[in-house]
C-alpha cells in the first residue's frame, strides 16, 4: 500500500481505469431485468445495490470447467458477475456428468467451455462470457489472467496450480483455490488482498506456495479419473469457492480500504484452509468441516518472498519448469522382458491351452474388480498385498500365504499379475520375487503389460474398464 | 522412582484426512497415549510423535506415503489444534495433554 497506484480514497483521479472497477459503476441505475433478477441477493444485509454493481463491474476467470468449475461458474453467473472467462481444453465425456453438472448428455463431445457457457447463458444471459477452449500454459497464462480481477483455480493437477498461483502473485490477483478427490475437499483464499512480490508488511496474505511449499510425490497422487470422486463433495467445494469470490468482489475485500474509517478486519486477515470430509459409512460428524488457521506470507517463499527471482518473462520461457517440479523421480521397477507379456500374447497363450493351472492375480481395488475381470482372475488389491507382504516379512510366515487360500497350494504354477494400467502389477511381481515366491527363478511370475486398459484395447473392446 | 516401570504418557487425539486415514486402518480419529519423553529422555515433540505413529499405529507398509527421510513427506500439512504447525514451531513443538494433531494430505483433483 506504500507505493502509489492512484487508488487512495482521496485521489480518485484514476477512477475510470480498470484498477478500480467499483468507482465508476456505483452511481449507475440498475435496469429492470437486473433489478428483478438480483433483488433477492441485493436485499441481504451487507450486499445492497453497491455490492451488486461491484459484481456487475467485475471480471472473474474460472480455470477448469469440471467438477469444481461447473458449480462455481453457475453461482458466479447467477450472481451477475459482469465478465466471466472460462478456460479448459477438454471435451465433455459421459463419465464427467455425475459431478460436472453444467454439461449435458446431449453435449457429450463438445468442448467443455462451450458446453458450460451454453448452460450459463440459459441461467443468466446478462454477463459477458469469454471461452478459452484450450489449457492454461506458462506461455498463455499471464496474458489471460491479466484481463481479470479475480481468479478461481478449479483445475485438477498440481503443475497448473503452481503456475496459476505464481502468475497471480506477479499480477497481484486474488486467487480462490479449491480441490477435491474421493471423499475430501479443500478450499483456501490466497493472495487477498494482493501485495507486491517481496513485500513483507505484516499481515500480507500467503500465496499457494506459502501454504503448499512442495507438491506431493507423483506416486502418492491420483486423479479423480483414477480414484473417483463423489459429486456432492466436489460440488460443495465449487459452491464454496463461488461464495468466497462473490464476497471478495461485492465487498471489495481485494482492494485497499476505500475509506480511512474502514476497520482493518474488513480485509481477509487470517488465512483459513477449509477442509471437508465426507464419509460414506456414517452420518455427518463433528469433524466433517474444519477451518484451519494458516500462516501468512513466508519470508523465503519462492514466489512471493523477499528474494524471489520469479518473473513473468521467466515463466514464459520455461523457468521454473512446472512439470519437472511436480514430477520428482519415482523408483521405477525395471522387469526383464521374460517377466512381461502383452495382454494379447497372454490371451493367445491361454486360448492355445499353454497355461494350464496358472494363477492370475488382479491387484485392482475391489470396486474396480467388481465391474468385471478376466476369467479365472483372483482379486488381491495392491494395498492389501503390500500389507500381507510386510506381515510375512515381519512375522516370518510362508511366502505362499500372500496368495488367496485356494491358490496357495498350487506348487510352482506360473503366476500372472494384472492391474489397472500396468504399474502396480510390475511392483507386485517384484514384491513376490522378493518374498522368494519365484523359487529362485524356477517359478514364472509375469506382469501383464498395460493392465486391464491394454486388455480392453488388445483383447476385449467390450470390457467395462473404469 | 524408576521410569522404566511406569512410563508417563500424554493423552492426545490424532486425526488423518485427505486419504491419509487409509494408512491408519481407515480410521480418521485415533486416541493416542504418547510417551511423555522419547528414548533419549527429551520431552515428546512432533518429530517424536511422527516416528511413534509410524512404529505403533501405521497399518500400511507404505510408510513413504507418510514420511520421507524420517520427515513428514511433502504434500502433507500438519495442524496443531487446528493451526498450521509453522505457527507453532513445526517438528519441535512440545506436545501438550489433550492436543489435537491433524495430518491432511494436499488435494489436487477437481
Ligand atoms: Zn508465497
Amino acid at each position: 500500500m506504500e507505493e502509489d497506484t492512484g487508488d487512495r480514497p482521496s485521489t480518485n483521479g484514476t477512477a475510470s481505469t480498470v484498477a478500480n472497477p467499483t468507482a465508476n459503476g456505483c452511481s449507475r441505475r440498475l435496469d429492470d431485468d437486473e433489478f428483478e433478477r438480483y433483488s433477492r441477493q441485493m436485499i441481504v444485509p451487507g450486499m445492497g445495490k453497491e455490492g451488486q454493481l461491484r459484481l456487475i463491474n467485475s471480471r472473474v476467470l474460472i480455470i477448469g470447467a469440471g467438477g469444481l468449475g461447473c458449480p462455481a461458474s453457475m453461482y458466479i453467473a447467477g450472481a451477475g458477475v459482469g465478465t466471466i472467462g472460462i478456460i479448459d481444453g477438454d471435451v465433455v465425456e459421459i463419465s464427467n456428468l455425475h459431478r460436472q453438472i453444467g454439461h449435458a448428455t446431449f453435449r457429450i463431445g463438445l468442448k467443455k467451455v462451450d458446453s458450460l457457457i451454453q448452460h450459463l447463458m440459459g441461467l443468466n444471459h446478462l454477463p459477458k462470457y469469454i471461452p478459452y477452449p484450450f489449457h492454461l500454459t506458462p506461455q498463455n497464462a499471464a496474458d489471460i489472467i491479466s484481463q481479470y480481477d479475480l481468479v478461481m483455480d478449479c483445475t485438477d493437477n498440481p503443475a497448473t496450480r503452481y503456475l496459476i498461483s505464481d502468475i497471480c502473485v506477479l499480477l497481484r490477483k486474488p486467487l480462490v483455490s479449491a480441490a477435491s478427490i474421493q471423499k475430501s475437499g479443500q478450499l483456501i483464499v490466497l493472495n487477498c488482498p494482493p501485495a507486491p512480490q517481496g513485500s513483507l508488511t505484516p499481515g500480507c496474505a500467503p500465496c499457494y506456495r506459502c501454504c503448499f511449499k512442495k507438491p506431493p510425490p507423483p506416486s502418492s497422487m491420483v486423479s479423480c479419473g483414477e480414484a473417483g470422486v463423489m459429486g456432492p463433495v466436489v460440488g460443495m467445494m465449487g459452491v464454496a469457492q463461488a461464495g468466497e469470490a462473490i464476497k471478495i468482489l461485492a465487498s471489495a475485500l481485494h482492494m485497499p480500504p476505500q475509506s480511512p474509517t474502514d476497520p482493518p478486519e474488513r480485509n481477509l486477515h487470517q488465512p483459513t484452509l477449509l477442509i471437508y470430509t465426507y464419509d460414506l459409512e456414517s452420518a455427518v460428524g463433528p469433524y466433517s468441516f474444519r477451518a484451519l488457521k494458516m500462516g501468512g506470507r513466508k519470508k523465503n517463499c519462492f514466489a512471493c518472498g523477499e528474494n524471489s527471482t520469479l518473473t513473468l518473462e521467466g515463466i514464459k520461457t520455461g523457468n521454473p519448469d512446472y512439470v519437472q517440479f511436480c514430477s520428482a523421480p519415482t523408483s521405477n521397477v525395471n522387469l526383464p522382458p521374460e517377466e512381461r507379456i502383452t495382454a494379447a500374447a497372454y490371451h493367445a497363450a491361454k486360448e492355445r491351452g499353454e497355461l494350464p493351472g496358472h494363477i492370475l492375480l488382479d491387484t485392482r481395488e475391489k470396486e474396480h474388480f467388481s465391474f468385471g475381470s478376466i476369467e479365472g482372475a483372483v482379486n488381491v488389491p495392491f494395498g492389501k498385498l503390500l500389507m500381507k507382504a510386510a506381515a510375512i516379512k515381519r512375522d516370518g510366515g510362508a511366502a505362499s500365504e500372500i496368495l488367496p487360500p485356494a491358490e496357495s497350494g498350487k506348487g510352482d504354477a506360473p503366476i500372472f499379475v494384472v492391474c489397472r494400467r500396468g504399474v502396480d502389477s510390475q511392483e507386485t511381481v517384484e514384491k513376490l520375487k522378493e518374498l522368494g515366491l519365484d523359487d529362485q527363478g524356477k517359478r514364472k511370475i509375469v506382469d501383464i503389460i498395460g493392465g486391464m486398459r491394454a486388455w480392453k484395447e488388445e483383447v476385449d473392446p467390450s470390457f467395462p474398464f473404469i | 522412582m524408576s521410569d522404566t516401570i511406569e512410563v508417563a504418557t500424554i493423552p492426545i487425539t490424532v486425526d488423518f484426512s485427505g486419504g491419509l486415514e487409509m494408512l491408519f486402518d481407515n480410521q480418521r480419529r485415533h486416541s493416542v497415549s504418547l510417551p511423555a519423553v522419547d528414548s533419549g529422555g527429551k520431552p515428546a515433540d512432533i518429530a517424536f510423535l511422527i516416528s511413534h505413529l509410524c512404529e505403533k499405529l501405521m497399518k500400511d507398509p507404505r510408510a513413504e506415503l507418510f514420511v520421507l527421510d524420517s520427515h513428514i513427506r511433502p504434500g502433507i500439512l500438519v495442524l496443531i489444534n487446528d493451526a498450521d504447525w509453522e505457527l507453532e514451531g513445526e517438528e519441535d513443538y512440545k506436545i501438550q495433554p489433550r492436543d489435537n494433531i491433524l495430518f491432511v494430505s494436499t488435494l489436487h483433483g477437481g
